[in-house]
């Protein structure tokens, strides 16, 4: 790695740990719904109103079934809502301002799949962001998803921290308040004041049709030959006939993007307003941008750490649990940046100079560097956004961010989702080395009890049981698009061998973790792909929020055990030790053979010289 | 019942154990265990694959396998049975206690019958005379007896065992040797502590703990997730046209889920009962042992516990124009017939500090001995018409003529002050000065104290001492508080209140007026010569009596969780090196360029798979010491046994299978068996 690589490393952890206590602060002000913040005389009216309009009573608190039947409610309802507005996109009104380039409804599955996946944080996209989703869908379908699912990822997060820190009590919080209170005074007001920085560093935000531009340089193409009826013509010799084409024009992407891209990030969607996401030079225009928008990934994630702390009354916790997630961060970049940085030797056999390493899928702008970190922070956290094509990836850098993915992105996370992904860890690694202090195992002065570690361990399983049982099934059955020339079903994905294999288990892993970034060479915009992977989504989020929740609601109810120094130690660097051991052997050892099988053997066999 | 321990090799225990790990094998029993059930379940599927063929590897090789995986099944139920046959053979001693007698039952109508002592029902009411047995555990309800109890203390002074009071429980088996008793049973026959203990011990009538519930849910979780990982592992395996044979996802399915845990967990908890056992301390059950093992507040009675049962002499104070020699002398002589242990240490104390042999009292034919009466509050000798007396001040001022000397009267204030007793030495009407009979705290316990600090458990001292004195005694033992002038009441609202921080409380108790504290706290060790309302009350039984037990009781219930906690650490970090043995010889045929990923070197694909099959069977073998012995606790604060546990078991659970799987590797190929 070179000094330019170090000096932006030590720059991105140093001003991500500066504003973790500030943030993670105002934070216990915005999760509190007797807090006070800066923006109450402009917000606090704002909130009033709104919890008059839904007929919420902000002093009254839930339990944690109340809690989830709301969250599950409000998730169904607002997906159901963008479903709708999906599928009726080409028939809704003012079609010349909000879908100027007239384009057509969504398919079923697709509707579904972008349905669900927005729903639950994952904002995977089946489909080219400008190619298929018109301003309205993009401003109003996807965009309150943005905020809607980071919102509720922050409350449910804030439920499982209140009922840690809580005992004798039933309520875990208010799901609405919740919901408000992160969109108003969190969500909201650093949006504006980002999308505004972005539009300074030069990303668009307008609702003009999409520009034309001529290219200096035409291109020129080889393509098969097509009659009238859209079927390719066949020579004499029944040979394909090849045409030359020109392409002399480009269109240029316009849109409503800076107000789309700053929630995107700071609420850990990643879901790209353009194909390209954020090697779209539109929407990521400078590396200051770059920059900005990686530090928001991890913004909320690393402050809820300091949340955690405070509200349990143990900031020496809080900061353990963020001293493992950056061991576990700054490890996956020395891998990354490593193997992107060694390149291909195949590559280089044939005349590329090894110093510019794997450069395959990047923007030059970026470079190795700047890629590889980005895309472990993007899985670390669950945001999914790109500036360079994992896909393209060596098979060892490729492995970081699907292993980042697999184990739960609890490395930061998503927003709340990462906080609480963690705790699970933390549960089960008190759980297990809490014994060996020779006390039955408590956290924070609640005892473990069988219920708990049954949620805990649920969760896990959720985990392991969608990203391999689909992958499984994806491997063994053709259920991707049908080739187009032979019209039969295929595996979808673009490469064969292991690499093949590791596009379909990125794809489930993805969806799963609510991740959202892809081994792109899948083409997954086909029923079947659609459909399962808007179910693992769902699985991901739901299936482990719920559980999640009644956690929370069990440890509320606990009473508290007084701390001696007999009490297991959950601060300090053995805590973070004990930590970082159990996420990567509770968490990795789920998917060594899927990750020896995809990226590994790829790995030794494209040093043998096979690549695929 | 003395409190032995069974050798790990004795063969009386070790081979029926092994007859008896055989028929564990059946899979009622097996489903209890959800780890071993798969297990059990991989070594059937890889059984009928070896009997219908067909699966391209050598014969040798998969029989060896299938052989592998049962003996893994096998070795598991073989550490349960081990730890079940040291319990009966520790309940075998228990039963000797329960020689079958007959029993006089007393009919309503006060006339005797004679009954088999296993057909007395609670509340019934037997009379045991002296040199029978008495035949149930009871409570007398008239008349007082020496009881000889050895059978059950191993201690052989008789007791004496009266009703009304706090010495009034009787238990079964032991034998009456003086006098008759009306006792009145108090528990059926199969119900008696004695029974419940020895179903504890057994292991048939053990109960899984809460932790232990929790334990196997995190094991089952983790089965499931490697069986998904397995499964899917044969889909993988086809995309990427590797065709994985089932029994060698069986085997591999074997060594990642936790069998080494999962077979050794209820090893651990049968012999963490059993520990105590040993210790001569009965648990009604497995959950009070955990909890002993979380209690962080130990509330101690002073008398006994803390400090000898009785007072002994520390110091002679001189009456103005006396010498300390003479006063001494006096003070022995007054002592010499008197045979409490006071008296003695009177005697003890002229003779080590004045070097004033003890004189025998036939040595000084002339002297007539007075004895202590409750009258005359004192006692002495009278030699050659010179009265020596040694009693409480106010006696002794009297017998002197009713004046003390003020320096006197000030050391007797003093000595009051300090909660010690001031005896007043004097001869005839000359008063000698004061004898100082302090508490004397038992040896090495301000030791053990503090390190029961270091782990976290609070000590307090109970006493029925005025503040001022509990205060001295408690600095000098070294606990942390004392509760002084404390009444059952208060010592019932005090482990409330501990209750009430968040604290698990611990006590020991005898008396009657203890059962309600006994009942509260989280860990009650009631005395076995206590009242059989207290040994209700509570939740274990201490045989010998000795209250000092309960600091080992809190170390047993340490231990177990401890060791548990270390091999589930050990078995899932066993997990790494098992996969750098068996996932390249599964793919090695495949992907030969993957070679560099057998960094253990092993030989051949099928002794990889075989070796790493072999490790996970044995280490179950080789860790039955471990879990029937336990983990060596030592009393350290938390974040250090966690620490040096987790570098023992998690950072060695992960070294130690790569050394092991090599070193079977080399054997497996020394002896060409792949």
């Amino acid at each position: 790695m070179n000094s330019s690589g170090w000096i932006q490393l030590i720059l991105y952890v140093g001003i991500l740990l500066a504003i973790t206590k500030p943030l993670g602060l105002y934070l216990c002000k915005v999760l509190d719904v007797d807090g006070q913040t800066f923006l109450d005389p402009v917000v606090k009216p704002l909130e009033r109103l709104t919890y008059k309009l839904i007929g919420v009573d902000p002093k009254e608190e839930h339990d944690w079934k109340r809690y989830a039947t709301a969250m599950l409610l409000f998730s169904l309802v607002s997906m159901l809502f963008t479903y709708a507005i999906l599928r009726l996109q080409a028939v809704l009104p003012f079609q010349s301002l909000f879908n100027s380039q007239k384009l057509s409804a969504v398919s079923e599955h697709l509707s579904f799949n972008t349905a669900a996946s927005f729903t639950t944080n994952t904002n995977w996209q089946s489909y080219s962001g400008e190619g298929t989703m018109s301003y309205f869908s993009q401003m109003v379908a996807l965009a309150i998803h943005n905020f809607a699912s980071a919102a509720v990822g922050i409350g449910i997060a804030a439920a499982l921290v209140r009922g840690i820190a809580r005992h004798t009590a039933k309520t875990i919080g208010n799901f609405w308040v919740d919901l408000t209170r992160v969109t108003y005074y969190l969500l909201l007001p650093i949006c504006i004041v980002f999308a505004v920085v972005l539009v300074s560093q030069g990303m668009i935000q307008n609702f003009k049709p999409f520009d034309t531009a001529a290219l200096t340089e035409p291109v020129h193409a080889q393509v098969e030959k097509k009659n009238d009826k859209g079927e390719t013509v066949k020579g004499s010799d029944g040979k394909t006939v090849m045409e030359d084409q020109v392409t002399d024009t480009q269109t240029i992407v316009q849109g409503p993007m800076a107000s789309q891209i700053a929630i995107k990030m700071l609420g850990t969607n990643g879901g790209g307003y353009t194909n390209a996401n954020a090697a779209q030079p539109f929407e990521n225009p400078t590396p200051l941008s770059n920059f900005l928008q990686m530090l928001s990934i991890f913004a909320i994630p690393s402050a809820l750490t300091y949340f955690l702390g405070r509200t349990v009354k143990n900031q020496g916790h809080g900061w353990a649990v963020w001293a493992a997630m950056f061991v576990l961060f700054f490890a996956g970049v020395m891998v990354a940046a490593h193997y992107e940085a060694a390149g291909n030797p195949n590559l280089t056999a044939l005349g590329v100079d090894p110093a510019d390493g794997n450069m395959e899928g990047k923007e030059v702008r970026f470079g190795i560097f700047n890629s590889a970190l980005f895309a472990t922070i993007t899985t670390d956290a669950s945001c999914g956004a790109v500036n360079s094509m994992h896909d393209s990836f060596t098979p060892l850098g490729g492995l970081v961010p699907l292993l980042n993915i697999q184990l739960g992105e609890v490395v930061f996370g998503g927003v709340g989702a990462g906080l609480y992904g963690m705790l699970i860890y933390v549960i089960i690694a008190v759980f297990i080395a809490g014994l060996m202090v020779g006390r039955t195992p408590e956290y924070l002065g609640k005892k473990i009890e069988p219920k708990d570690v049954k949620m805990a361990s649920f969760v896990i399983l959720i985990l392991a049981f969608s990203i391999l049982g689909f992958s499984a099934w994806a491997s063994v059955s053709k259920m991707g698009a049908p080739d187009p020339l032979t019209n039969q079903l295929t595996d979808g994905t673009n490469n064969s061998g292991p690499h093949g294999f590791s596009e379909i288990l990125y794809a489930y892993s993805s969806a799963t973790g609510n991740n959202g970034s892809a081994f792109a060479g899948l083409t997954a915009n086909a029923p079947w792909y659609d459909t399962t992977l808007g179910l693992a989504t769902l699985f991901g989020r739901f299936a482990m929020i719920v559980p999640i929740l009644a956690l929370a609601g069990s440890l509320a109810r606990k009473k508290l055990i007084a701390e001696s120094a007999g009490t297991f130690p959950v601060s300090g660097p053995l805590f973070t030790s004990l930590l970082v051991g159990t996420v990567l052997l509770v968490g990795a050892l789920t998917f060594v053979p899927a990750l020896v099988l995809g990226p590994v053997v790829e790995h030794f066999l494209m040093h043998a010289g096979n690549w695929f | 019942m003395a409190a032995k321990t069974h050798s790990i090799f004795d063969p009386a225990i070790i081979i029926p154990a092994i007859g008896a790990s055989f028929k564990k094998l059946n899979p009622a029993h097996m489903v209890g265990n959800p780890v071993m059930f798969v297990t059990e379940v991989g070594a059937l599927i890889t059984t009928v694959l070896l009997i219908t063929g067909g699966q391209g590897a050598s014969v040798g090789f998969l029989l060896q396998i299938t052989l592998w995986l049962w003996f893994t099944v096998v070795f598991a139920n073989f550490a349960e049975a081990m730890a079940e046959g040291r319990g009966k053979a520790q309940a075998e001693t228990l039963r000797k206690a329960k020689t079958e007698t007959k029993a006089n039952r007393l009919r309503d109508d006060g006339t005797l019958e004679e009954v088999p002592s296993n057909n007395l029902r609670k509340d019934d009411f037997v009379l045991v005379k002296a040199g029978e047995f008495i035949p149930g555990d009871g409570e007398i309800i008239e008349g007082a007896a020496t009881v000889d109890e050895s059978a059950i203390t191993g201690e052989s002074a008789p007791v004496v065992r009266e009703a009304g009071g706090d010495r009034s429980a009787v238990t079964g088996g032991t034998r009456v040797l003086s006098d008759v008793i009306k006792v009145r049973i108090t528990a059926n026959p199969g119900e008696t502590f004695l029974d419940r203990m020895i179903g504890l011990v057994e292991g048939a009538k053990r109960q899984k703990t809460p932790n232990e519930i929790a334990l196997t849910i995190l094991l089952s979780a983790l089965t499931i997730i490697f069986l998904i990982v397995l499964m899917s592992m044969k889909a993988f395996g086809i995309y990427n046209g590797v065709d994985f044979s089932i029994t060698v996802l069986a085997a591999l399915l074997v060594c990642l889920i936790p069998t080494t845990i999962g077979g050794l967990l209820s090893a651990i908890g049968i012999a963490g009962i059993d520990r105590l056992v040993q210790k001569n301390v009965l648990a009604m059950s497995g959950r009070a042992v955990e909890a002993a093992g979380d209690v962080d507040v130990l509330l101690l009675d002073k008398t006994g516990t803390i400090t000898l049962g009785n007072r002994q002499a520390a110091e002679f104070m001189p009456a103005p124009g006396v010498t300390r020699e003479a006063m001494a002398e006096a003070a022995q002589l007054a002592s010499l017939a008197d045979e409490t242990p006071e008296g003695r240490s009177i005697v003890v104390l002229a003779k080590e500090k004045y070097g004033l042999r003890g004189r025998e009292l036939n040595e000084l034919p002339h002297a007539t001995f007075v004895p202590f009466t409750a009258q005359t509050r004192m006692s002495g000798v009278d030699i050659n018409g010179t009265k020596y007396r040694k009693g409480a001040a106010e006696q002794v001022k009297a017998f002197a003529g009713g004046n003390l000397p003020a320096a006197v009267q000030s050391d007797v204030d003093k000595i009051s002050g300090l909660g010690g007793t001031p005896l007043v030495v004097a001869s005839n009407e000359k008063v000698l000065g004061t004898i100082y009979l302090k508490d004397i705290v038992k040896g090495g316990l301000a030791d053990r104290f503090e390190r029961f600090r270091a782990m976290g458990i609070r000590t307090i001292m109970i006493t029925g001492d005025n503040p001022r004195t509990a205060a001295a005694i408690a600095k000098e033992a070294g606990v942390d508080d004392f509760l002084a002038e404390a009444t059952p009441e208060q010592k019932l609202s005090l482990i409330r209140k501990e209750q009430e921080g968040g604290h698990l409380v611990a006590m020991t108790g005898d008396g009657t007026n203890d059962a309600p504290a006994l009942a509260q706290a989280d860990v009650g060790v009631a005395m076995n010569t206590g009242t059989q309302a207290a040994k209700e009350a509570g939740n274990m039984v201490d045989l010998d009596s000795n209250p000092t037990k309960l600091i080992e009781v809190v170390e047993i219930g340490k231990q177990l969780l401890i060791t548990r906690g270390a091999l589930t650490t050990f078995s899932i970090a066993n997990d790494v090196a098992k996969y750098f043995a068996i996932i390249p010889a599964m793919l090695l045929r495949s992907f030969p360029s993957i070679a560099p990923l057998n960094v253990m070197k092993l030989v051949s694909p099928e002794s990889a798979i075989l070796s790493a099959v072999i490790f996970n069977a044995i280490i179950i073998i080789l860790l039955i010491p471990l879990a029937l012995r336990g983990v060596k606790f030592r009393p350290l604060g938390a974040a250090k046994i966690l620490q040096r546990n987790l570098l023992i078991y998690g950072v060695g659970g992960v070294i130690i299978p790569f050394i092991g799987i090599k070193a079977i590797d080399m054997v497996v190929n020394a002896l060409h068996l792949a």
